[in-house]
């Protein structure tokens, strides 16, 4: 993965290149002066870190939902954990809070909306798949009224930009000390998700035939949503909303490695690592402003969908 | 001979208030036997064996495999004893062949581990042993309905387990794969397995069952020996419309040595053309 970022990283300033090669292989690359080794390992490092952190994390728990609902239409927050772990966010920003505050209370929120989501799916529809999707949109929505709300009441000259900043997406307020928690986390659960790979093929290929095959689906189905909502919470307290990259990027794994999981997970992280690590570096980069990552990913992850689209239609009819 | 699926007064129904869908059902298999479910459309033949899968959870009444208890065993466990060979499957993803046949293997795997160089090997004879190991690597999804037959039968053999429930496993078959898929099931049977399949043709039963159930408004109407159970009133009843059940004579020669073979017919001529239509020889435009 760490060569991977080095691969992609020429996009940056080619002083900073030889840099960082300097710094993680002594003696090599151009030796930098001691302020620019600071920039490089306290700014540059954690933003690579947290973009491939971010890729992979949302195209990994993406793969997993994709496979466990049988449908390549789903994405990671269709259970409603983005709008959730936005409005814990939101609530943060508007009582200026600081950073790593903001963070629990968008990690809470994506959990808690998910908890609510499976909640009404158990008391209404008993393991019918269909109601917990629609619990998740309805929460979803419902979340997504609540950050409205909380942009409504809020100061529009100090706290509502920073709210609408955060919720496009950005990488920019990563430091290593708001990174590693979230990271930790998220490897775990990619971790536990890859123990379970062949129960998850097994369900993708069909619900009623997994449990004739002996597989515990509610088990499997439990630790799919934990895995993934611990995930997914995790990335929004990084880097705020960042839409399409857990849609798209399984449908380009599986065009690579086919729909087993035991090769579409680790697929599915490495393309989302690299793709949103591209995409950040584009947004850096391009011009002297900054573009917000989530908009750049659905900009970019928009018409690629498409074009994969095209490029699928004839093994689907 | 030992039972091998035993279901005693079960019933079930959709829902609180729902009409009983299966009313106090009993029905016993012998080992090595195939038995043919018949009855029709909401009879309750696919609730039937949905419940034997442990697919539903009936409301009352038992039902045990190879002499287990089925509401005592885990998925695995039942995993083992029954497989199950679908009406038709429509995978989303693209799987290929030998995947879909490698998660047969499922109930003999751990929760975290995936299938071994063994299991695949398993898997590649036994889909050869079918007659379709060219098929091995092709998505399943761009197979046809015999060859998706083939490949969930391969399936259901890795399985390893003494009990297949095929649910009308030639209704998407032509002719010439149906009969296949039926040499091929008893076949299985002679070699010990105990087969129980739906099916909407009583010519099946008649052809190729060791036993025949007739369902009818969610109960058990008839079961024993096919040709006792089939016959030209019952199916009349049954179905609403006069069936006949006739055997053809056997040719002289053979005659005594082979058992007789019944077949039923249905006992209505399509309407008569109107005079005149049927003299004219066909127009070529």
């Amino acid at each position: 993965m760490i060569s991977l970022g080095l691969g992609r990283y020429p996009l940056g300033p080619v002083k900073l290149v030889s840099g960082f090669v300097a710094a993680v292989i002594p003696g090599a690359g151009t030796r930098l002066s001691s302020i620019d080794r600071i920039v490089l390992v306290q700014i540059r490092l954690p933003r690579v870190l947290a973009a491939i952190t971010v890729g992979a994390a949302l195209s990994g728990s993406g793969a997993a939902y994709q496979s466990m609902f049988q449908n390549p239409l789903v994405s990671p927050d269709i259970l409603g954990v983005s709008a959730g772990a936005g409005f814990g966010a939101s609530i943060g920003l508007l009582f200026g809070l600081p950073f790593g505050d903001v963070q629990v209370l968008a990690f809470a929120g994506g959990v808690a909306a998910v908890l609510v989501t499976v909640a009404i799916s158990q008391l209404i529809g008993r393991g019918s798949t269909v109601v917990l999707v629609l619990a998740g949109i309805v929460v979803g929505a419902m979340a997504q009224a609540l950050i409205s709300l909380t942009q409504y009441f809020a100061n529009p000259t100090t706290t509502l930009p920073r709210i609408v900043f955060f919720l496009l997406g950005s990488l920019d307020s990563v430091t290593m000390s708001n990174l590693w928690l979230p990271a930790l986390l998220a490897g775990a659960s990619v971790l536990v998700l890859y123990l379970i790979r062949w129960p998850i093929t097994v369900l993708a290929a069909g619900e009623d035939e997994a449990r004739t095959l002996g597989v515990n689906r509610y088990l499997i189905w439990a630790l799919v949503i934990v895995t993934t909502t611990l995930m997914t919470a995790s990335v929004v307290s990084i880097a705020g909303i960042v839409g399409w990259v857990g849609l798209v990027v399984p449908h380009l794994a599986r065009r690579f490695v086919g729909p087993s999981f035991h090769k579409l997970l680790p697929a599915s992280l490495l393309i989302g690592a690299i793709f949103l690590l591209a995409v950040d570096d584009v947004g850096r980069s391009v011009s002297s402003v900054e573009f917000p990552l989530g908009v750049l990913t659905a900009l970019i992850g928009g018409p690629f969908f498409v074009a994969l689209l095209a490029k699928a239609r004839k093994e689907w009819r | 001979m030992a039972l091998s699926i035993r279901v005693d007064g079960l019933s079930f129904s959709f829902g609180q208030r729902g009409e009983n869908c299966l009313q106090g059902v009993s029905l016993e298999v012998s080992e090595s036997e195939l038995c043919c479910l018949l009855g029709p459309n909401g009879a309750g033949k696919t609730t039937l064996i949905r419940c034997i899968l442990g697919l539903l959870k009936p409301h009352a009444g038992s039902m045990s495999v190879a002499g287990h208890d089925t509401a005592a065993l885990s998925a695995r466990q039942l995993a083992r004893l029954v497989a199950y060979v679908p009406q038709s499957i429509t995978a989303v993803f693209p799987f290929t062949t030998l995947e879909m046949v490698l998660m047969g293997r499922t109930p003999y795997l751990g929760m975290t581990a995936s299938p071994s160089r063994a299991d695949r090997r398993l898997c590649m004879a036994t889909l050869e042993r079918l007659g379709a190991g060219h098929l091995a690597s092709r998505p399943f999804s761009q197979l046809s309905g015999g060859e998706r037959q083939l490949t969930m039968l391969a399936r259901a053999l890795v399985q390893e387990a003494p009990v297949l429930v095929l649910d009308e496993p030639t209704a998407a078959l032509d002719y010439g794969n149906e009969i296949r898929i039926f040499q091929l099931v008893t076949s299985l049977v002679a070699a010990g397995s105990t087969v129980l399949m739906t099916t909407h043709q009583p010519n099946h039963a008649l052809m190729w069952a060791d036993r025949a159930v007739l369902m009818s408004a969610g109960s058990v109407a008839a079961s024993g020996g096919p040709s006792e159970v089939i016959t030209g009133d019952r199916l009349s009843r049954l179905y609403n419309v006069p069936v006949r059940v006739t055997s053809l004579a056997p040719p002289a020669d053979e005659q005594g040595d082979q058992e007789q073979q019944f077949f039923c017919l249905p006992e209505v001529t399509p309407p008569r053309r109107r005079r005149g239509a049927a003299d004219q020889p066909p127009r070529i435009p």
